[in-house]
């Protein structure tokens, strides 16, 4: 038996190797493979940023959001109107001029970042006070219809959005250490705010809502305050991953946006910060991996015609079939710990990890 | 607007949200029954569509026979997705329902872009359903009365069958009581089928009707009509047939006159709904004509 300062001090100790192991891999990255590989891995550290917030909404605090697309939506449009070039913007509306105020404004990447996540959760904060009300399923209604909106609102307010042409050449300002640095920051909060008090709170309004408001939590505020945060995270996904496509138009945040956001939490499992993670690797990793039966295979002579559109139907079905057969995901409610990790190493002779 | 094209409009106005009103129909009857939002719905609709379409410009069978394959075809696929995606979950969690429901939506739509490739297709219109003849200095087509005409029949026979006989009042009694009628004998999932069965049948009919208004099918066509069906279910109040189809109806004229007045609006129209839909849920989020449900602790 170790005690438990030495385990502590093991665990430290792991979990500062495994980070230096991880930097040096995404030092050794982008010298080494292909364009096509570097974009997967960032979309993995997105994804889970994505995943992670509509976790803590979904997840830890039980609030069925179908929105998630219309926040990223926010975040994308915020941090690329801030990023671009005031003669990128001029060239760019066509249709209608830029409206004045907008034209001139120009501002570093991470301050564009810092923006989308702030505007997406003022309006995640201002949509929330009124449908936060609801419950279950018709809050998932009502937020797939914001989300509806958002875009609506994005096509039709040509001198602030250009339209339905979207916005072109966003400068790819999206690194690797970018990308996995917001997660890493985002990693860390979530885990100390799921082991404060506040992650308590949230678990309890989850399991159980009148149970919490009884024992004084004043819940609609806690929902609030969750909703809000997971927008902020929404947003910064947004912002991220239309500065590494470097085009973002209003058709990029439709319902399907959502559905493969909450594939990965469902995958990865509901309420897991482990999972979502698992989650975000497994999902991006396969959706790209699926291009397998677009494209056409050659066996011998014989040459089977890809197949397009096919990578839908079979992510979908696994969709179903993940919910039919293991509701609870991979990793259930369950966290990573060294100890489970090590535990299982030794269970099966060390040949598992 | 002068009175001739206000009649126009109301014309309009009552087909599309009849349509609107027949779809939402196969929501609020499953939603009353198994408190789940049948995802699907607007995709079975979208099949109906397409097996019409493709029965009679494809394969240029009769429209008689179109109808009937399309409507047989819509019924079966909407029978299989419950026996599939939803029978294995009744007594699981409802939300897991719901992400199995959002599963097969997902599924068909992007099945019918492989099968049917993603490509928009034209319907051709059969002539004496367009042939223009006027009443008062008011154009009218036979297509625009005869939506509305067959939604109103439709909507008699179906009240009947929920209040005049014994499946129907099967229907009513689990969607108060799941467990209690289950005792009572009553084989509660083929009742449940037989809902799931009579909703994509009236599905297919709009699903053919909105073929023959707007001439032309594609695989992510129920997405948009589906969405608005269920908010306008939610405002009749969901749970009441009657109330889906005044609720459809009253969407109808929101979107339709709301453009005719204000034709700077048009393209705002898909936000109208959605609107309606907040606005409902927190004024009265029983709808028109729905019972209250309450909260069990």
């Amino acid at each position: 038996m170790i005690a438990a300062q030495d385990t502590r001090t093991r665990d430290n100790a792991l979990t500062l190797v495994s980070v230096g192991l991880f930097c040096v891999f995404l030092w050794w990255v982008p010298n080494n493979l292909d364009g096509y590989k570097l974009r997967i891995i960032n979309l993995i550290a997105i994804n889970a940023i994505l995943g992670l917030s509509l976790n803590l909404i979904y997840g830890m605090t039980g609030m069925f959001s179908l929105g998630h697309a219309g926040f990223m939506a926010i975040g994308a449009y915020v941090s690329a109107l801030l990023v671009l070039t005031p003669e990128q913007k001029v060239q760019m509306w066509i249709l209608e001029p830029i409206a004045p105020w907008l034209a001139n404004i120009h501002t570093p990447f991470i301050a564009s970042l810092l923006a989308a996540g702030v505007i997406a959760a003022f309006f995640g904060w201002l949509i929330s006070l009124p449908i936060l009300r609801l419950g279950g399923d018709y809050l998932g209604i009502a937020t797939l219809g914001f989300s509806e909106i958002i875009r609506i609102l994005i096509t039709n307010f040509t001198p602030i959005t250009n339209g339905s042409l979207g916005l072109k050449g966003i400068p790819s300002h999206t690194t690797l250490w970018m990308s996995y640095g917001c997660l890493a920051i985002f990693l860390l909060c979530m885990v100390r705010l799921m082991r404060s008090n506040f992650g308590n709170v949230l678990r309890a309004v989850r399991d159980d809502e009148i149970a919490a408001r009884t024992m004084g939590i004043d819940t609609f505020k806690m929902r609030v305050l969750a909703f809000t945060l997971g927008c902020f995270g929404g947003g910064v996904g947004g912002a991220l991953m239309g500065n590494l496509i470097t085009t973002i138009d209003p058709k990029m945040f439709m319902i399907t946006q959502t559905y493969s956001l909450l594939m990965i939490v469902v995958v990865g499992g509901l309420g897991s910060i482990t999972g979502s993670i698992v989650g975000s690797i497994l999902v991006t990793t396969m959706l790209e991996w699926l291009r397998i039966v677009e494209n056409p295979v050659t066996i011998g002579t014989f040459e089977i015609p890809g197949i397009p559109g096919m990578r839908m139907v079979i992510f979908s079905l696994l969709l179903i079939a993940v919910i039919i057969f293991r509701r609870e995901g991979i990793m259930g409610m369950r966290e990573f710990s060294w100890s489970w990790l090590l535990g299982l190493g030794r269970k099966r002779g060390g040949a598992a990890k | 607007m002068t009175l001739n094209m206000f009649v126009q409009h109301f014309i309009n106005a009552l087909g599309l949200g009849s349509l609107y009103g027949l779809i939402a129909i196969g929501y609020t009857m499953v939603y009353g029954i198994l408190r789940l939002i049948n995802f699907a719905h607007g995709d079975i609709f979208m099949l109906g569509a397409y097996f019409v379409f493709f029965s009679t410009v494809m394969y240029k069978m009769p429209w008689a026979v179109g109808v009937g394959i399309a409507i047989l075809g819509a019924t079966l696929c909407g029978l299989l997705v419950d026996r599939v995606a939803y029978r294995p979950l009744r007594s699981a969690p409802r939300i897991s329902a719901l992400i199995s429901a959002i599963g097969v939506s997902f599924f068909i739509e992007n099945l019918a872009v492989v099968v049917f490739t993603g490509m928009p297709r034209p319907v051709v219109q059969p002539p004496m359903l367009m042939k223009a003849f006027s009443v008062g200095g008011v154009r009218l087509v036979p297509l625009g009365l005869m939506v509305p005409a067959i939604s109103f029949v439709l909507v008699s026979g179906l009240l009947w069958v929920v209040y005049k006989t014994k499946p129907g009042l099967a229907m009513r009694s689990i969607s108060h009581d799941i467990e209690t009628t289950r005792l009572m004998g009553v084989s509660v999932d083929r009742i449940i089928a037989l809902t799931f069965a009579i909703g994509s049948a009236l599905a297919a009919v709009a699903g053919i009707m909105w073929a023959l208004r707007y001439p032309r099918v594609e695989p992510f066509m129920g997405i948009i009509p589906g969405f608005k069906a269920f908010i306008a279910a939610v405002f009749g109040g969901i749970g009441s047939i009657p109330g889906a189809m005044l609720g459809g109806l009253a969407l109808g004229f929101v979107e339709i006159m709301s453009v005719a007045f204000f034709p700077k609006l048009s393209g705002y129209k898909d936000a109208f709904a959605f609107v309606l839909l907040i606005v409902i849920l927190l004024a009265k989020p029983t709808g028109l004509m729905g019972e209250k449900l309450e909260d069990k602790i």
